[in-house]
């Protein structure tokens, strides 16, 4: 970690901006997951509008919450985290403001082409073929911003954090370069709509490099930078260095390794060759070394200090954050045991180990490091101690009514798929398993409910906090709950 | 502070950020080589008697993408007992040859569509359009109107057909595979005259006014693709 800086020389307008992208982003995609929850149980409630339906709002919930809630947190992060950590204020400006303003733009015009229907149906990879090339300037304005301060970094020894971000900028590049290419068909034949495209590969190959992307999306976007990001709050929230270097070293090199075979776990008992199944499946197991190498070491962080977490809500948003992040990376690869897989596929089950990533894992560690940036960034304190502890406890308990009801839901559909009479005749009819996921859909939606509450209390907890900024003005760091914090 | 290891290639790597970057980059890349590219040209081989989607089912599958049926429907019938018997049977690589982009789906909300054509018929397609729970109590798929009111994009159809045909060698017009379009009118001729067996299938008024007008309608092309998936 690097040593004391007064924080006045660094710029913290780009991160500011990204923030506030992460709390819009954020509730917009929650509230249409939302819908999608309600919708499940009350189809009408698209009011036979078609840009209403789930079909239409699926993908933009998944895309609202990975690539605006989640990147902006992310960006936000790399904004306020480089300078501190590379010791340099923030370089060309102009730049990063334009990163800032890119995406922002990107995630309103892709909110536009998913509800028109403007849809490549690739999962995570919906947008039309001219928005992934505006995506990919995005991408090279905030990589170009990376090595440039890297290139005009006063502190020599990349810190951890900065090997994740590293990681993120080129594995997503390559991963969205490959699956996203197409032939735009208006330049072959100049009839039709101009933003249609045909996808280069065909059938199982397109499935292949699909779920190569699909898998290392959540690699690459909702993993690596997120360990980033706890890699660097952990250690400040706590004040103490980070557990080990060399659990670091050897778990960033493994996982990154390891990840981008696990993909085919997603394609088991397709019809991709048996060997790519049973190699997904393998490393699937493996990975969980290499993740749980970072989860200890984040949650080892916290020795001595663990009396913090009875009063400190920023640490348990982190702490529990890695928590889940332990509790997923052990899930899925069970999930991707061939036996396991024949029951869990094409179940809610999968739906809600994504859930126990997204929200425990990806929402509580962006959260937790907004809660950590945005006092400092203003220099101000916290609006509420006592509304975040409260916001923990309501989140906490929606991810709980989210992962319960979604085990049972999976584990019972996928049973009742499979079920027989005593002739070996299938006992229920497809509609009997819908029928019957109701009740779960119900307490799923309960639990979505209560995230969303704690996520609009975080979103006013943050916004008094910037108001209040100008009445609370403080020289230095600020201390949370936990006692006095040391500035980086 | 954290323990170094002093001397260590990692050490080296650490205070040089490029090194860094090609390092990772070097790393990330291996699985991918390894799975994906050795099995490719043989998963990419249609199964013998495979025939390329005609311009109505073409039109279909870009309604069915257009509307994300993919999010709650597999096109994917694993080879277990349980799908064979609720599906019909197992689904084969060769038979996804010319699936740009795939439709295999992730989650199903909704049963499995690969062989759907073996079962249902247009007429319960149209009656399911309309009011999927007055057809299946209990299902919760919406409705879909506009399937009804909306007209086929002939030119995106078109277009996707000759880019096809001409980029990736789908094998059209050959021995008794369907016609691609010679021009855009050639293929609004061919969707015409492949709607007018669904059509006369189909209850709805509405629809066969229209195409006594040359205008077909969304859900004609949607059942259409629906009824190819056998």
């Amino acid at each position: 970690m690097p040593t004391t800086q007064s924080f006045t020389e660094y710029d913290y307008s780009v991160a500011k901006g990204f923030v506030l992208s992460a709390l819009l982003w954020g509730v917009v995609g929650m509230s249409v997951g939302l819908t999608l929850a309600f919708e499940l149980i009350f189809p009408e409630l698209n009011a036979n509008l078609p840009w209403l339906t789930f079909n239409r709002l699926r993908p933009l919930h998944t895309n609202a919450v990975i690539f605006g809630f989640t990147l902006a947190g992310i960006f936000a992060s790399w904004y306020y985290v480089s300078q501190r950590v590379l010791k340099v204020r923030m370089v060309l400006p102009v730049l990063a403001k334009a990163h800032l303003v890119l995406f922002n733009l990107i995630i309103v015009l892709a909110a536009y082409t998913l509800l028109a229907g403007h849809s490549t149906s690739k999962e995570y990879h919906e947008l039309p073929w001219w928005l992934d090339v505006v995506i990919v300037v995005m991408w090279l304005m905030w990589g170009g911003h990376m090595f440039a301060m890297l290139g005009a970094r006063k502190e020599k020894t990349l810190y951890v954090s900065l090997w994740y971000f590293m990681a993120c900028f080129l594995g997503v590049g390559m991963l969205f370069l490959f699956n996203g290419l197409a032939i735009p068909t208006w330049f072959v034949t100049q009839t039709g709509n101009w933003w249609h495209s045909v996808s280069m590969y065909a059938g199982t190959n397109d499935a292949q490099v699909q779920w190569w992307f699909g898998h290392n999306a959540v690699a690459f976007v909702l993993t690596v930078p997120i360990i980033a990001i706890s890699y660097y709050f952990i250690p400040k929230q706590a004040n103490q260095p980070v557990y080990s270097y060399r659990l670091s070293l050897w778990s960033f090199w493994g996982l990154i390794f390891v990840y981008l075979w696990a993909g085919p776990h997603h394609l088991i008992y397709s019809t991709v060759p048996d060997w790519v199944q049973t190699l997904g499946v393998v490393f699937s197991l493996i990975l969980i070394i290499p993740s749980w190498g970072s989860m200890v070491n984040l949650l080892l962080t916290m020795s001595g200090k663990w009396e913090q977490l009875k009063t400190d809500p920023i640490a348990k948003l982190l702490v529990i954050g890695s928590t889940f992040y332990g509790f997923a990376t052990l899930e899925g690869p069970v999930q991707a045991i061939k036996s396991v897989n024949a029951i869990a596929h094409f179940t809610d089950w999968i739906v809600g180990h994504v859930h126990n990533g997204a929200l425990g894992w990806v929402g509580f560690t962006i959260m937790g490091a907004i809660y950590h940036m945005v006092p400092r960034m203003y220099n101000t304190r916290l609006y509420s101690v006592k509304l975040a502890e409260n916001q923990f406890w309501v989140q906490t308990l929606g991810i709980v009514f989210y992962f319960t009801s979604m085990w049972v839901a999976g584990i019972t559909q996928g049973s009742m798929w499979r079920t027989t009479d005593q002739f070996g005749n299938l006992a229920y009819s497809f509609l009997d398993t819908v029928r019957a996921m109701v009740p779960y859909w119900s307490l799923r939606a309960v639990g979505g409910t209560l995230y969303l509450a704690g996520f609009i209390m975080f979103i006013y907890n943050i916004r008094m906090t910037i108001r209040n900024a100008a009445d609370f003005q403080v020289d230095g760091e600020q201390s949370t709950s936990s006692g006095s914090v040391q500035a980086a | 502070m954290l323990e170094k290891e002093t001397g260590s290639i990692f050490e080296f790597i650490e205070k040089n950020s490029l090194l860094m970057g090609v390092s990772i980059f070097v790393i990330i890349t291996i699985g991918g080589i390894v799975e994906v590219i050795p099995s490719f040209t043989q998963s990419a081989r249609p199964i013998a008697g495979l025939k390329p989607y005609s311009a109505l089912e073409l039109a279909g599958r870009q309604i069915y993408i257009r509307e994300s049926c993919n999010a709650c429907h597999s096109q994917l019938i694993r080879p277990f007992k349980a799908e064979t018997d609720r599906y019909g049977a197992y689904s084969l690589s060769g038979e996804y040859a010319y699936d740009r982009p795939f439709l295999w789906g992730s989650r199903r909300t909704g049963p499995d569509l690969h062989r759907v054509g073996n079962y249902r018929t247009t007429d319960w397609h149209e009656a399911h359009f309309k009011n999927a729970r007055a057809v299946s109590p209990g299902s919760n798929m919406p409705n879909f109107p506009w399937l009804f009111e909306d007209s086929v994009d002939v030119g995106t159809v078109h277009a996707e057909m000759v880019t096809v045909r001409d980029v990736f060698g789908v094998p059209y017009d050959q021995g008794d595979n369907p016609q691609s379009g010679k021009t855009l009118e050639a293929t609004r001729q061919l969707v015409i005259e492949e709607a007018g067996p669904v059509i006369e299938a189909m209850k709805d008024q509405s629809v066969k006014d229209a195409y006594a007008q040359g205008d077909v309608k969304d859900v004609v092309a949607l059942i259409a693709y629906l009824n190819r998936m056998k």
